[in-house]
């Protein structure tokens, strides 16, 4: 039985279990005990556990092990269907969506054309509050669901044809749709969800590798504990008998236990440990590419920033910043320098894209570009520049630091860092466009596609275009990409954007994040997905 | 006595309510919309964040949002937090592993700042004396984060001493590593107020007439010099019990422990105001209490003091 | 129990018999009420230097008028309290060594550039990361901090901020809470009950929370720095000082020295100010001089949750959290601000046990 669901799962996964053998390492010989629980970190979710209302990783990484959809990603980042037989679409507006018949919620209830459009329409309307309710915001009728106040709750675009089929009408083409289907906001949900949603997210029920080990699974504050979906049939089939969450409030700590052997699978090596965790884990860890990337926004608004005497600033900043010295020494190689605004997990990243010269350190250069830019407009020194972090996030300081002094020491203005107390209070000056010096921002993709990085974060009126960076041109091209007929036409105009981006520096690239997944002396196989979070379900426990 | 305690007790209701009007407005006042704390980095759409403004009464003055908490507390309802969970349960599940917390940092300070401060009292100036000097220094010199740490990695992964994190449960067994730590400083405290206490009474005539008469040695420091030097001490052990569970915010998230420290400074983060007046508003009362308990130990310890 | 309680009778008047600790008490208050128009502290308390004036004193008090004794007192030159205190201290070694190295802290915060090697603060710092967590060299004597700065000169530009903080805030929270504890100890009643309680729950109250808002008031907002923090520590620190001023204050305001002051008729604020709180002082000044160190490590605390010093300045605590995370590899950086911190609050320590005693004539007897 056991071996038997093995060489199932590894037919499927093939490619991802030869990357696994590279970095695998302790305990890798002793026979795997397939029962076993595994034990990983995360956070206390912020919300009930319902996929259309989790947009941060606590909740987010519970639900994607018990919540799967129509596709799932595989460790590169490509789709690959789990519920879904097929995802068409001749146009890229209206899709054609089949699922496979005979699919059953861990509660026995089947899993129909009806359950994924009661869903998203449940996720999309304003009356339910629902975080990641902007997910569904390309398909017809969202407009009218999530207008302020709005009562309606069934977007037109939705339709179930019959127990298997549903057609998705979209507002305009989209060429990345069918990969954006894989985020959990797009997983189905039983009809219990609807009748008591504040009980079901205390104890959801979903269909996915693992499913909650019982009523009251969820120790608030301290563990959530899941069991293998015996009835999963798609291609992440676990290779373990479940897994305890244990809740952690400082990442520190969770290292501690990892070094202890009293948790398996770490997510993410704390900055607090970087100096230590080679020596600390021997071969016990792999440093891997996600979708993630750290930039600092640098708002257009402020006077010093602004016009072109702006843009040559904010391109000598740029050059300032000697990346690989501060990934090197402050992250001690845990980020990788960057030279775009999007990660090199993501189809069509390149890293030598028209202008990204600018993120390339030269001091000369950068003082060259400061003092064209003072003939223009002089600089207003009573304005020291700040760089704004929030402090309750932690492991900001260390880098913001670096960041400052090498500015100061390369362009001889005065930088400091300014600390935020609340993530809330640094987002409000964000958001209300108050910022009064450059910022940390960063983002971490929801689907692997490149419009994600630049869409949300760089568009007139976006909620995350911290910089309130307006180009039309900037704008055309990425729409030009989401309509094109093929991906790979999409992904020209996506870097064509990029490129646009890397010119004006609306924000300026720092580092592309690493998952670095450490794990203990007891499990083997850990392997890290496209978005930086361990595939759970490849690990296999050694020892107990 | 019994008067006393009734009009004590009576006290509390003012307290209450002031200390639950001046935290709700603090909260209130705290810096940034909730709105943004509940979003996160991605935002909400305009259609959401308009219907939680409605759900968490965001919009609302001042007092509406205030006499809306007080009148649900008054039938019993705390509310909910902005996970969308029972305050009432929210409390219930963390306050008990933050009270044996608390209790173990005050048994261990009392215990060892106690005993170490009666021998550098009643040898002051001696080896002993000056050696705690030193110790109680460097408690005070290094903030709880660094000393925490640094004591969780020797004391639990590298001597493997005590388990370096707290399970699920928090037990008194797993708790007395992080109880410990949160006692360091008000340990330094309790020995140096002891220590002067003592050498204080150690010298005083009635200690003389106390071993003239023929008194042990041991009575003598016991009855004579000890209990003798306890009202500061016992002031401030009892003003502690509130300040460790106020100030465990540090050491529970060193230690994992699933105390109310966390969700406090959560809840402040996030300005989730019905959570925060509500642990607070536990916090007055249980130091309050505390501080009862203390004032009615003035009168064991010295009879002279009465209350009427 | 009941020679317990004997005892403790005995203990409140620690070391005179009854009578003659109440005629001592009323000699002083004689004095004292005679002065109170003039309100000079010179003149009273002349008693306690030495036993035998002391005597002397007592057997004044049966015969004599009030105006005599007043102005016996006056010719025989006495000395005040804090006079008498400060006789005394100046001959104590440990004394001497704590104001040297108290004075040694005050000048280094004053006059950083004298001892700095290079000022930490320029706009183009020599802080390199090629440096990061570099070992003690020639010019750098205690090596280098993980973003490459020179842990020497940045402990002393750390000075300033981090004594402001530790002293001023000390001092707040003394005054502050020393008069409201005091008057709430020997009052009692409804201002105690008031006042406890306005302590209660200014103590209860979360710092973070309270540091949070005053942080955000305009005035605060556009000058963040030290004096924002002393605001703050103090506003949330004084009820401890307060409490244990109530407790000291409770237990000698039924000593039978300040009842017969009271029966002769002394006011509350001279009986407060020349009997009760010169004798509830000393575990003020333990509790003070010890919070002076947890105050300077309190302000990394709350810098290191954001709400404390800006991150530009430099402090003790700022750096000491800042070297937390490779405290493993190089703990220097952790040890020598830790060290710097530890020197200043043993100073504070060792000036408050010296000054506790000379306060405390009785403890001299020995």
């Amino acid at each position: 039985m056991r071996l038997s669901r093995i060489s199932k799962t590894l037919g499927i996964a093939a490619v991802a279990s030869l990357s696994l053998t590279a970095c695998g390492g302790g305990g890798s010989d002793e026979a795997a005990d397939g029962s076993a629980v595994i034990t990983a970190d995360s956070v206390e979710p912020q919300n009930p556990l319902v996929p259309t209302n989790t947009t941060e990783t606590g909740g987010g990484v519970v639900i994607q092990q018990i919540f799967n959809g129509l596709v799932t990603y595989d460790s590169e980042g490509k789709t690959q269907n789990d519920l879904a037989e097929s995802i068409e679409s001749k146009d890229k507006q209206t899709w054609t969506i089949k699922i496979k018949p005979d699919m059953k919620f861990t509660n026995g209830e089947a899993i129909t054309a009806q359950s994924f459009v009661d869903s998203w329409n449940y996720g999309a309307a304003a009356k339910n509050a629902q975080g990641a309710a902007s997910f569904f915001e390309p398909i017809e009728g969202y407009e009218t669901v999530s207008a302020e106040g709005s009562t309606e709750d069934k977007m037109s675009g939705l339709k179930a044809v019959d127990d298997t089929t549903f057609t998705v009408k979209l507002v305009a083409p989209q060429s990345d749709f069918e990969q954006r289907l894989g985020y959990t906001a797009f997983a189905p949900m039983p009809s219990s969800a609807f009748k008591d949603m504040k009980a079901f997210g205390e104890n959801p029920v979903g269909y996915g590798p693992y499913k909650m080990a019982k009523e009251g699974a969820w120790q608030h504050n301290s563990a959530i504990d899941l069991v293998k979906n015996d009835d999963y049939k798609g291609p992440e089939e676990a290779k373990n008998g479940g897994i305890t969450f244990k809740l952690y409030q400082n990442p520190d700590t969770a290292y501690q236990d990892l070094i202890s052997n009293n948790l398996d699978v770490l997510q993410q090596v704390p900055t607090g440990a970087l100096g230590n965790y080679k020596s600390d884990l021997g071969d016990r860890y792999s440093d891997k590419p996600y979708a993630g990337i750290q930039t600092l926004a640098v708002p257009e608004y402020q006077d010093n920033w602004k016009g072109e005497a702006g843009k040559l600033r904010r391109q000598a900043l740029s050059m300032a910043i000697d990346r690989q010295e501060i990934t090197k020494v402050i992250f001690n190689e845990t980020r990788s320098p960057a030279t775009d605004f999007t990660a090199p997990t993501i189809e069509g990243y390149d890293e030598n894209l028209p202008n990204s010269e600018n993120t390339k350190f030269n001091k000369d250069k950068a003082k060259e570009l400061w003092d064209k830019a003072e003939k223009i407009q002089p600089y207003d020194k009573s304005q020291t520049l700040t760089i704004a972090f929030n402090a309750d996030a932690g492991g900001h300081k260390k880098w913001v630091d670096a960041v400052a002094n090498q500015i100061k020491n390369n362009l001889g203005i005065e930088v400091e860092g300014k600390s935020y107390s609340t993530f809330k209070e640094l987002r409000s000056e964000a958001k209300a466009g108050k910022l009064t010096g450059a910022t940390r921002s960063g983002w971490q993709a929801d689907y692997p596609s490149m419009y994600n990085f630049m869409g949300p974060t760089f568009t007139k009126g976006a909620a995350s275009n911290d910089s309130r960076y307006d180009n039309p041109k900037f704008e055309d091209t990425l729409n030009s990409g989401l309509e094109a007929k093929t991906t790979e036409d999409g992904v020209k105009k996506f870097q064509e954007a990029d490129s646009m981006l890397l010119e004006d520096l609306p924000s300026i690239p720092l580092w592309y994040n690493q998952a670095n997944t450490a794990w203990s002396e007891n499990v083997s196989g850990v392997d890290t997905g496209w978005d930086g979070v361990p595939e759970y379900y490849k690990v296999e426990k050694t020892k107990s | 006595m019994a008067w006393y305690l009734v009009k004590r007790l009576l006290q509390l209701i003012p307290v209450f309510l002031g200390a639950t009007l001046l935290v709700y407005f603090l909260v209130f006042m705290t810096p940034g919309d909730p709105l943004d704390a509940l979003c996160g980095d991605k935002g909400c759409t305009p259609g959401v964040a308009a219907a939680l403004t409605k759900q968490y009464h965001l919009d609302d003055p001042f007092f509406m949002q205030y006499f809306h908490y007080i009148g649900n507390l008054l039938t019993g309802d705390l509310g909910v937090n902005f996970s969308g969970r029972e305050v009432s349960s929210v409390l219930a599940d963390a306050f008990p592993a933050t009270i044996r917390l608390a209790i173990i940092a005050l048994i261990f300070e009392a215990i060892f700042g106690i005993t170490f401060g009666l021998y550098a009292g009643l040898k002051k100036g001696g080896w002993f004396d000056s050696t705690v000097l030193v110790l109680s220094l460097v408690v005070i010199a290094v903030p709880i984060f660094v000393l925490g740490f640094v004591m969780q990695y020797f004391v639990g992964v590298k001597w493997g001493l005590a388990k370096p994190t707290v399970s699920g449960a928090a037990d008194w067994s797993d708790l007395i590593l992080p109880g410990i730590v949160l006692g360091l400083v008000s340990f330094a405290q309790v020995l140096r107020l002891t220590r002067t206490a003592v050498s204080e009474n150690a010298s005083a005539d009635y200690v003389r007439t106390a071993t003239a008469k023929g008194l042990t040695r041991g009575r003598v420091v016991r009855v004579h010099i000890l209990r003798n030097s306890m009202i500061p001490v016992a002031t401030f052990l009892g003003m502690d019990l509130g300040a460790l569970m106020g100030g465990a915010i540090v050491t529970e998230g060193i230690f994992n422990v699933p105390g109310i420290g966390n969700q406090l400074y959560k809840a402040l983060t996030l300005g989730d105001a019905p959570m925060v007046v509500s642990v607070v508003s536990v916090m007055v009362i249980i130091f309050c209490v505390a501080n009862l308990v203390v004032d009615l130990l003035y009168a064991w310890l010295d009879p002279r003091i009465r209350y009427a | 129990m009941r020679e317990a309680n004997m005892e403790n009778n005995d203990a409140a008047d620690r070391d005179l018999d009854p009578e003659a600790r109440a005629h001592e008490a009323a000699m002083r208050e004689i004095a004292d009420t005679a002065d109170t128009p003039a309100g000079s502290h010179q003149k009273d308390l002349g008693g306690l230097s030495t036993g035998i004036m002391m005597e002397h004193f007592v057997a004044d008090v049966g015969s004599t008028p009030v105006t005599a004794t007043d102005s016996r007192s006056a010719e025989g030159a006495p000395v005040s309290l804090w006079r008498d205190a400060w006789r005394q201290l100046r001959k104590k070694p440990t004394f001497v060594i704590a104001a040297l190295l108290i004075v040694l802290v005050i000048v280094v915060a004053l006059f950083p550039q004298l001892f700095w090697t290079e000022n930490p603060s320029a706009a183009a710092t020599q802080c390199l990361l090629e440096n990061s967590n570099g070992k003690a060299s020639a010019g750098h004597p205690m090596g280098f901090t993980a973003q490459g700065c020179d842990v020497y000169s940045r402990v002393i530009a750390g000075t300033r901020a981090s004594l402001m903080v530790g002293l001023f805030t000390t001092i707040g929270v003394v005054v502050i809470g020393g008069i409201i504890g005091a008057l709430a100890g020997y009052f009692g009643g409804w201002i105690d009950g008031v006042l406890a309680r306005l302590g209660d729950v200014f103590f209860a109250l979360p710092l973070i929370l309270g540091a949070l808002v005053v942080m955000q008031l305009p005035f605060f907002k556009a000058h963040r720095g030290v004096w924002t923090l002393v605001v703050v520590l103090v506003l949330f620190g004084w009820p401890q000082i307060a409490r244990i001023m109530r407790g000291a204050v409770v237990e000698v305001r039924n000593a039978d020295y300040v009842v017969s002051a009271r029966s002769l008729g002394v006011s509350s604020l001279g009986i407060l100010m020349r009997h009760i709180i010169p004798n509830a002082m000393a575990p003020v000044i333990v509790i003070a001089t010890i919070s002076l160190g947890t105050f300077i490590v309190a302000e990394s605390t709350l810098s290191y949750l954001g709400i404390g010093l800006p991150p530009g300045m430099m402090s003790w605590g700022n750096d000491i959290s800042d070297a937390k995370d490779a405290f493993r590899s190089n703990p220097m950086p952790v040890f020598w601000p830790g060290l710097a911190l530890s020197l200043t609050v043993l100073s504070f320590i060792m000036l408050g046990d010296a000054l506790r005693d000379a306060l405390d004539p009785k403890a001299r007897k020995k």
